[in-house]
């Protein structure tokens, strides 16, 4: 019968495969070893088997993605059609009218610039738009200084600092900048504008929590969002908002794995002009045990008795705040920017902070020049008391007398910010745009009578986000810079072109 | 000219440094102004002066040639009111140049006068000869790849075991150190509820890997990083640590500033320009442009700059890092495609990211690749929604500075007018080094800078200067201008750098010092060639295009990094190594950057140096497929070869490849004239 030929055909086979098998060396051993687990443990033996077999087939299986396929299959000629059809739009959109208005109106400054800059119409202007607070630039030493290390060193390094682009004069600039700070160590930057954004993300990684002020100026915002740390915003300079989001995030945080937390905040505060209440600030920090990463671009060789910024002016210990971020460009004249701190934050900072790793090294004169200078605000404190002066000047023209702006700029900030009041805003129904309109001809008044000052750039908003994601931008305002280079009666009389200016282009606004 | 026609590295002195000023000026000096005597004779009666039979009525030509034309020729020996050498008065010969007493044969130099000519060669070298120019240009009709080596798998297998034992070892340490001297720990750990500013794993690599060899990384330095390159000694107590700085200098062969026209000089008309520009100007502008740091200077650069690049418009920054980091986010957002090469520069990734913009990579310089991509993207469009991408930018280097290949740019048109993206390009290190009249990859390939959107690139290197720059049509760059970052919020260039961008460009287009320019541009390509072709003859791997400044040489075996560039040190020669993470793991490499500072004798110098440490670290590894290979036969052009080639079904590479390993002699007796056909 079939069936028992069958049978005795499996059978064979099986003796056969059996004999096979015990050919096999070690074959004993696995036979052994699946009959004692079988009998000390049958589920196993499922279980084993279960697992063998499951190896099999992934072992057999096609290579696939893990990724979530959204891929459509298109052949060729489709593809071919979608490239045809597909129209890019143009590299950059139309410029808008207030954008167009911007490049008509930004000024030429022909010859050198100083308190009284000629313009490229030929009128000559008292200049209250740029930082040179001091006049350094005007300062016939600081030249010949200048002129010695161009002679020593030429123009540029040629290389990053890691290639043979640190100069000794870097060095020098270095150690000076710490030793007046009181810090350290210091490590020079090519750039001011950059330094900040490239501190924040060297630091700073993904999964650590950044508390940061809302007014924080644009590189700020730029290096947290490289970053990619957690971000919280606090109302700005307020302390108690801050105090709040800390212990917030403490409480978060409180059972999962440390990570690195910083404050980032301004020493004076590019879009609004105020200071930050640092003792305040370094308690809360110390309390929450938090780094705090200041950013003195504004204040660094403005506040304070000789000049160390906030730290100086608030009597705060420069070693307690964690980095320490200033210009060596505004102020001071000459060019790139700083981080201060520890040695082991400077250290970090050569080999894994990219605008200083990636760019080339500053220009060794502009190194030396701020050496200088630095030197020179030490030696002489009264130029910082004459500019107070200044300052205080300019003020009695425009905050309490003027009806129709304020100043938000703290007392001894050199750059006043004068905005619009909330009255005159609400009263004549004024949208950002149209303050920005309006303060643009103030400031074309002003130029027209004589007097050069700028307006506070609003930050440029990225290309394709929705209103929402815009995030916080700083009130319209006019931007006055104050310098010693003008005496305390040429800076009244241009306060008062400022004023009259202010008056004539708000009131013919409906 | 003077030169010295006997190679001093003959006799193999690793001591030799040709900065002992004295000596070393006036010893070949004489030797050539003996053979000069001779050669007026020859020159005289010979019709050809570039015979190459006559080597030395060649130099003759040169001098007489360049006397004509080049009164303040970067080669400054040669101006009259500088004469620095040992002079014979010309005025018999040629009739012209009479004011000098007839009578006088020999003029020794004043000290002090010997001095400063010592200062003025130490940042640019004087030109050897005429015949030590090339002008930089693809020809051709396909651009290839250059093909690249690979070593026996010994030394790649090697490397990873290197690479191992270095681990291990940083890890055996580690246990012991964090059990045992717990204070340099520290800073790794929790320390009283801060988390460590660096975290153990991602500083490994750094503690203990990249602190051993880091005397060889950011060496300092002093005065001008030209020919040569002062190096501030230094020796550290502390396993590298930290450093002491012992006060002594080192001058050195400098072969690593990206210095390419050799504009890095503190005397000369762009220093000149620039101390008046500092008297009249002041240093600095203390405003972003936007505000009131819009000088005329500025206005003027970006005019010229416009102009040189072949672009309606230009803007200037006052650093290329940020040039980059700016230009994206204003040029692209949400919605919009980013395409980058692989290998692209840090800044690009940086604004990249800033952007908000997606971003799709392509294997370096592999225009199938990209095309690939491009498809798929376009196809595909954005991502879950499907909708068409707003616009995509493809954004490539010039020239990669760590690979120095260049981009493939007329295939990059091709592709870009079949699938309709914007085209950026990043010349940081092209501009100025590349194309016959330094312009750029446009220049070099002959291709119209019109095809190209957006053609960024800084001066700093080039135009030994900083900043950089940004050149498109004028309603782009109209855009950019109040939308991006830099020009709002970042200080303005300083009027010193502006004027050096200045008068380095005018230099470069003939405006002022005519042929100067041309001077510095050809010496650039020859010595790029010259020591390209040296190199690959000795035996070594070189990666990149022959055209290409930057040369980097392969070392592989890790520890091969600190003892090259030790070796070079100790001869004289400052050198950038590199290795993993800015290369692949096991591509460790050395990385030149040629100037048009350097002479024909300082490459020779190099090669000496090479051929040297090469026997010594075992780096002549060269299959011979990548070129080195023996000349052509007689009445075989390249042409010829290449079709031969096809037919053998291996285009593209040398018929026999033998690994070559030329003798030093033979490279620096044939490099010459070799380098002016089609290198193989």
């Amino acid at each position: 019968m079939d069936l028992h030929d069958a049978q005795s055909l499996v059978l064979r086979l099986i003796n056969d495969a059996n004999a096979q098998f015990q050919k096999v060396p070690g074959s004993a051993i696995l036979l052994r070893y699946i009959k004692s687990s079988y009998q000390d443990d049958p589920v196993r033996s499922a279980v084993e088997l279960f697992l063998f077999l499951f190896a099999v087939r992934y072992l057999l299986a096609p290579t696939y993605s893990t990724q979530k396929q959204k891929h459509v299959a298109l052949t060729e000629e489709e593809i071919d059609e979608l490239v045809d059809d597909w129209t890019p739009e143009p590299l950059v959109a139309s410029p808008t009218a207030f954008e167009e208005l911007e490049n008509e109106k930004r000024p030429v400054i022909v010859g050198p610039t100083g308190p009284k800059s000629k313009l490229s119409n030929g009128r000559t202007v008292t200049n209250l738009a740029s930082y040179n607070f001091y006049n350094f630039i005007a300062n016939e030493t600081l030249k010949e200084k200048a002129i010695q290390t161009l002679r020593t060193y030429g123009v540029g390094p040629c290389g990053p600092p890691g290639f043979y682009g640190t100069q000794d004069v870097h060095m020098k600039t270095e150690a000076d900048i710490a030793s007046h700070l009181g810090t350290p160590a210091c490590i020079l930057y090519a750039q001011a504008f950059s330094t900040i954004s490239s501190v924040i993300p060297s630091f700073s990684k993904r999964g650590d929590i950044i508390v940061a002020d809302k007014a924080v100026n644009y590189a700020v915002r730029k290096g947290i969002q490289i970053s990619r740390s957690t971000v919280r915003w606090y109302e700005h300079n307020d302390m108690e908002d801050l105090q709040r989001v800390l212990e917030k995030v403490t409480k978060e945080q409180a059972k999962k794995p440390l990570t690195r937390r910083f404050i980032i905040t301004e020493g004076l505060f590019e879009c609004v002009g105020d200071t930050v209440n640092l003792p305040k600030v370094i308690e809360l920090k110390l309390r929450y045990k938090f780094r705090l990463i200041l950013d003195e671009t504004w204040s660094y060789g403005v506040l304070g008795r000789t000049g160390r910024g906030v730290t100086e002016q608030q009597n705060v210990d420069a070693a307690e705040v964690d980095m320490i971020i200033g210009s060596l460009s505004g102020p001071l004249c000459a060019a790139g920017g700083f981080c201060a701190g520890t040695e082991e934050v400077v250290e970090h900072q050569r080999i894994s902070s990219a605008s200083y790793t990636y760019s080339a090294a500053l220009p060794a004169m502009l190194a030396t020049t701020a050496s200088e200078t630095i030197a020179l605000l030490q030696e002489n404190p009264d130029i910082m008391v004459q500019l107070r002066e200044n300052i205080k000047a300019m003020r009695g023209q425009l905050d309490p007398r003027s009806d129709w702006v304020k100043c938000t700029s703290s007392i001894d900030n050199p750059v006043m910010l004068l905005v619009l009041k909330a009255e005159v805003v609400a009263s004549k129904k004024l949208s950002i745009e149209d303050q920005e309109f309006l303060l643009q001809d103030v400031v074309d008044e002003c130029v027209a009578n004589g007097v050069l000052i700028t307006r506070l750039k609003s930050m440029p908003v990225a290309l394709g986000s929705g209103p929402s994601d815009q995030g916080w931008q700083p009130q319209p305002a006019l931007k006055v810079c104050i310098t010693t280079g003008l005496s305390k009666k040429e800076t009244e009389k241009a306060g008062i072109v400022i004023r009259h200016a202010i008056t004539k282009i708000v009131t013919r606004r409906k | 000219m003077p030169t010295r026609n006997i190679n001093p590295f003959t006799a193999s002195s690793p001591a030799i440094t040709s900065l002992d000023a004295m000596n070393e000026k006036k010893e070949p000096a004489r030797r050539s102004s003996f053979s000069k005597v001779n050669n007026k004779f020859s020159q005289l009666f010979s019709t050809s002066p570039k015979s190459k039979s006559n080597d030395a009525a060649t130099l003759q030509a040169a001098l007489v040639a360049q006397q004509h034309a080049l009164y303040n020729s970067p080669s400054p020996q040669i101006n009259s009111s500088t004469l620095s050498l040992p002079t014979i008065c010309l005025s018999t010969a040629t009739g012209e140049k009479s004011p000098m007493e007839p009578t006088t044969l020999f003029q020794p130099p004043s000290p002090t006068e010997a001095r400063r000519i010592a200062r003025q060669h130490a940042q640019f070298g004087p030109l050897g000869s005429q015949s030590h120019r090339y002008s930089s240009k693809f020809e051709g009709t396909e651009f290839a790849e250059p093909i690249e080596d690979e070593p026996p798998y010994y030394f790649l297998i090697t490397t990873y075991i290197s690479y191992l034992i270095l681990i291990v070892f940083g890890h055996v340490r580690d246990f012991f150190g964090k059990r045992f001297r717990q204070k340099h720990y520290r800073h790794l750990k929790e320390r009283d509820g801060y988390a460590p500013l660096n975290s153990d794993f991602d500083n490994f690599y750094t503690r203990r890997l990249k602190m051993r060899i880091n005397d060889c990384f950011s060496r300092p330095i002093t005065g001008v990083p030209g020919r040569f390159i002062t190096l501030l000694d230094r020796r550290s107590d502390n396993g590298n640590n930290t450093f002491k700085l012992t006060g002594t200098t080192t001058e050195t062969l400098n072969l690593s500033s990206y210095n390419y026209l050799g504009f890095a000089q503190s005397e000369g008309p762009c220093a000149d320009a620039t101390e008046q520009a500092v008297k009249k100007y002041g240093i600095s502008l203390a405003s972003p442009r936007a505000d009131s740091g819009t000088s005329e200077l500025a206005v003027e650069v970006e005019d010229l700059i416009a102009k040189f690049v072949g672009k309606p418009s230009a803007m200037v920054f006052s650093m290329g890092f940020v040039t980059n980091a700016t230009a994206f986010p204003a040029l692209v957002g949400k919605g919009c495609l980013m395409i980058s090469d692989e290998l692209n520069h840090s800044s690009i990734r940086f604004g990249a990211r800033l952007s908000g913009a997606m971003i799709e990579m392509f294997r370096h310089n592999d225009m199938r690749d990209l095309e690939r991509l491009l498809r798929e993207v376009i196809s595909q469009g954005q991502p879950r929604t499907h909708r068409p991408w707003k616009k995509i930018l493809v954004a490539v280097e010039g020239l990669y500075s760590m690979e120095g290949t260049m981009c493939n740019l007329p295939a990059l048109i091709e592709l870009k007018k079949k699938y309709k993206f914007n085209l950026f390009i990043d010349e940081a290190h092209s501009i100025g080094a590349l194309g016959p009249q330094g312009k750029g990859v446009c220049d070099y390939f002959g291709i119209d800078p019109a095809e190209v959107d957006i053609l960024m690139g800084t001066l700093t290197k080039s135009f030994g200067a900083n900043g950089g720059y940004i050149a498109a049509e004028k309603h782009i760059i109209d855009k950019l201008r109040v939308s991006n970052a830099a020009t709002l919020f970042a200080e303005s260039p300083t009027p010193p750098v502006l004027v050096q961008i200045a008068s380095a460009l005018r230099i470069i287009i003939g405006d002022i010092v005519p042929s100067q320019g041309e001077e510095r541009l050809q010496r650039l390509a020859f010595n790029s060639r010259y020591l390209r072709l040296g190199l690959k003859r000795l035996g070594f791997i070189v990666y990149g295009h022959d055209d290409s400044p930057i040369i980097p040489i392969m070392l592989y075996n890790p520890a091969k990094m600190p003892a090259f560039s030790h070796e070079m040190l100790k001869r004289k020669i400052s050198v950038v190594v590199v290795g993993y993470p800015a290369t692949p793991l096991v591509s460790s490499r050395a990385r030149f950057c040629v100037s048009a500072a350097h002479t024909k004798d300082d490459l020779d110098r190099m090669l000496a140096a090479c051929d040297e440490v090469g026997d010594l670290l075992q780096l002549k590894f060269s299959s011979g497929v990548a070129g080195g290979a023996e000349p052509i036969p007689e009445g075989i052009s390249s042409d010829m070869e290449k079709e031969y080639g096809r037919q053998a079904g291996r285009p593209g590479k040398a018929l026999i490849a033998t690994p070559p390993r030329w003798r030093l002699e033979d490279v620096l007796k044939r490099g010459v004239e070799d380098v002016k056909v089609p290198l193989r």
